[in-house]
């Protein structure tokens, strides 16, 4: 579904990302871990497209998406959930569900999917008319979610989804993503919480600095000594 | 007590035209965060406009005020073109400051292009009459023409505009840009395109003010867009700039201080009056009267 080859990406003078490969397979749920400025956010921007990449390949379904202008890309099937929810403050939760489909035009599709996030994301439609900016951490990464679902996307890139949330929110998040897992849809998540993260994926990369240290099935990755001595807390 | 719906009256019409040219700072201030200091002569380049088209429309059969089409055709191109080839790439490069400096650059580049063409020069031009003259009478005050439709259009207008922002797609699109514009990309929104549709709004905006100002004053001069576009500006600030309705408000009440200060006290006190309005709002108010006091963003 998703491939990255040597993927080079640069701030300026800085190297961000250091000539990383990586792939999501049809239907997989891969996490991507590592600590604080590894280059999770960065890489996952070169994908939507959001920053200009030096080198490498990224190919969604066999088309190269770095042809594809960043505001075509969401009508590839790809969406993107960004780190810090990024919902639009100003406007209503429906409002923010309406631009995620901005890109279709038939009002029928959009109020089925608007009907499937609701049916996902109850809270959601309970707060319909509320004003993004006004709902709790855990409400606007829900409205972020599902706004995200909102074209029913083939793949979804989820930015921490858990960041700043109560431990409670934390685990009712990896249930909700859990759930879009089994519905079939592929996902490549990004996460400082490397527990949960490797707990719900079926294959992870550790990125350090850059670069890929480490790859393989959550389950082994969760079981070695260095994944757990550095990011598990073990 | 005539006299004071008359000052009302003529509150209400300068405010409307303070209103639409407050618009376009505070559309282009939302959405690129910038303080596009050229808009004001974007009323000046209307107003030439308006003066050189209206012999050709009277000549077609129409009403004088026809020649607006004209002034919001240029005025819409001009505001396009400056976001294109000054402030984007200035934008794409630079600091907030250089952005700032191109856009006092593109001001006077615009008075002095228009003095440097012949047919314009540096004398103030006068233009003909553009609504029918004369008025009505309720009671003892009377009504003029000009000054009723200059109020009943600007209010459609800004009614028009606000449906506009708050129910079409593109308008959606806009207040996506304006609050977020990596997010607007992520929901497949074309940001430049975006930019560039609120440049054209609001320099047609300023195109109708032209019009709706030379209706009152037919004397149009280069530097006309600095003087008027300051008290828009003040209106747009005193509203809570980068938000529409405050705009409009703003407007209202800068025109309604004008006409008050010149009916009762003196016509020579009425723009120290304004600023010191704004002067006081700001101190008790920093992000204007419907602004909400969240911080610069930068
Ligand atoms: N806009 C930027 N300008 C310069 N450096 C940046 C920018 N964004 C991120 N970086 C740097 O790139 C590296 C990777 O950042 P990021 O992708 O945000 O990491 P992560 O998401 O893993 O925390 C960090 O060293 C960070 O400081
Ligand atoms: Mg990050």
């Amino acid at each position: 579904m998703l491939e990255i080859k040597d993927l080079n990406v640069f701030y300026g003078a800085i190297h961000a990302i250091k000539g990383i490969s990586l792939s999501v397979g049809d239907g997989e749920l891969v996490s991507l871990i590592g600590a604080n400025g590894a280059g999770k956010t960065t890489t996952l921007h070169a994908i939507s497209g959001l920053i200009p990449v030096a080198s490498g390949s990224i190919s969604l379904a066999g088309e190269d998406l770095r042809k594809v202008a960043p505001n075509k890309i969401i009508s590839m099937g790809l969406a993107h959930v960004p780190e810090g929810r990024h919902v639009f403050a100003r406007m209503t939760v429906e409002e923010n569900l309406r631009m995620g489909a901005y890109v279709i035009r038939d009002q029928k599709l959009i109020a089925k999917n608007l009907d499937m996030v609701y049916a996902h994301f109850p809270r959601l439609k309970e707060r319909r008319r509320q004003m993004a900016g006004t709902l709790s951490g855990g409400e606007q990464q829900m409205l972020a979610t599902g706004r995200a679902l909102m074209t029913d996307p083939k793949i979804l890139l989820m930015d921490e989804p858990s960041m700043g949330l109560s431990p409670l929110l934390v685990k009712e998040i990896f249930s909700i993503i859990e759930n879009l897992h089994k519905t079939g849809i592929t996902i490549l998540l990004v996460e400082q919480n490397a527990k949960m993260a490797l707990a719900v994926a079926d294959r992870a990369y550790v990125l350090e600095t850059g670069q890929i240290s480490m790859s393989g099935k959550a389950k082994d990755l969760a079981e070695d000594d260095r994944v757990r001595k550095a990011y598990l807390g073990a | 007590m005539s006299t004071f719906i008359q000052t009302v009256i003529v509150g209400l019409r300068l405010g409307s035209v303070y209103a639409l040219i407050a618009l376009g700072y505070t559309m282009v201030y939302g959405i690129i965060r910038l303080i596009n200091f050229a808009h004001g002569d974007f009323i000046m380049v209307g107003g030439y406009t308006i003066i050189f088209t209206v012999p050709l429309v009277l000549a077609l059969g129409l009403p004088a005020w026809a020649a607006v089409l004209a002034a919001v055709a240029v005025c819409a191109l001009v505001g396009m073109g400056t976001e294109i080839i000054a402030y984007r790439p200035v934008r794409k490069k630079g600091t907030n400051m250089s952005a700032l400096i191109t856009a006092i650059a593109m001001s006077l580049f615009l008075e002095n292009l228009a003095q440097a063409i012949p047919a314009i020069g540096p004398n103030p031009k006068v233009a003909d009459q553009i609504f029918t003259a004369g008025g009505f009478k309720i009671g003892s005050v009377t009504f003029e023409y000009t000054t009723v439709i200059t109020i009943v259009i600007s209010a459609v207008i800004m009614i028009v505009l606000y449906m506009f922002t708050q129910k079409t797609r593109l308008g959606r699109a806009m207040r996506c840009v304006s609050e977020d514009k990596s997010a607007a990309t992520l929901m497949g929104i074309n940001v430049n395109h975006t930019i560039i549709l609120t440049f054209a709004i609001g320099s047609a905006l300023a195109a109708v003010a032209a019009l709706m100002y030379m209706a009152q004053y037919p004397r149009i001069y280069t530097t006309l867009g600095s003087d008027l576009g300051i008290k828009a500006f003040v209106s747009a600030v005193l509203g809570g700039i980068g938000i529409i309705p405050g705009a409009v408000l703003g407007g209202f009440v800068v025109g309604l201080f004008e006409s008050f200060t010149t009916s009762y006290i003196s016509s020579s006190l009425a723009d120290a009056v304004v600023f010191l309005i704004l002067i006081v709002v700001l101190l008790l108010k920093p992000a204007g009267i419907m602004g909400k006091n969240v911080g610069e963003k930068v």
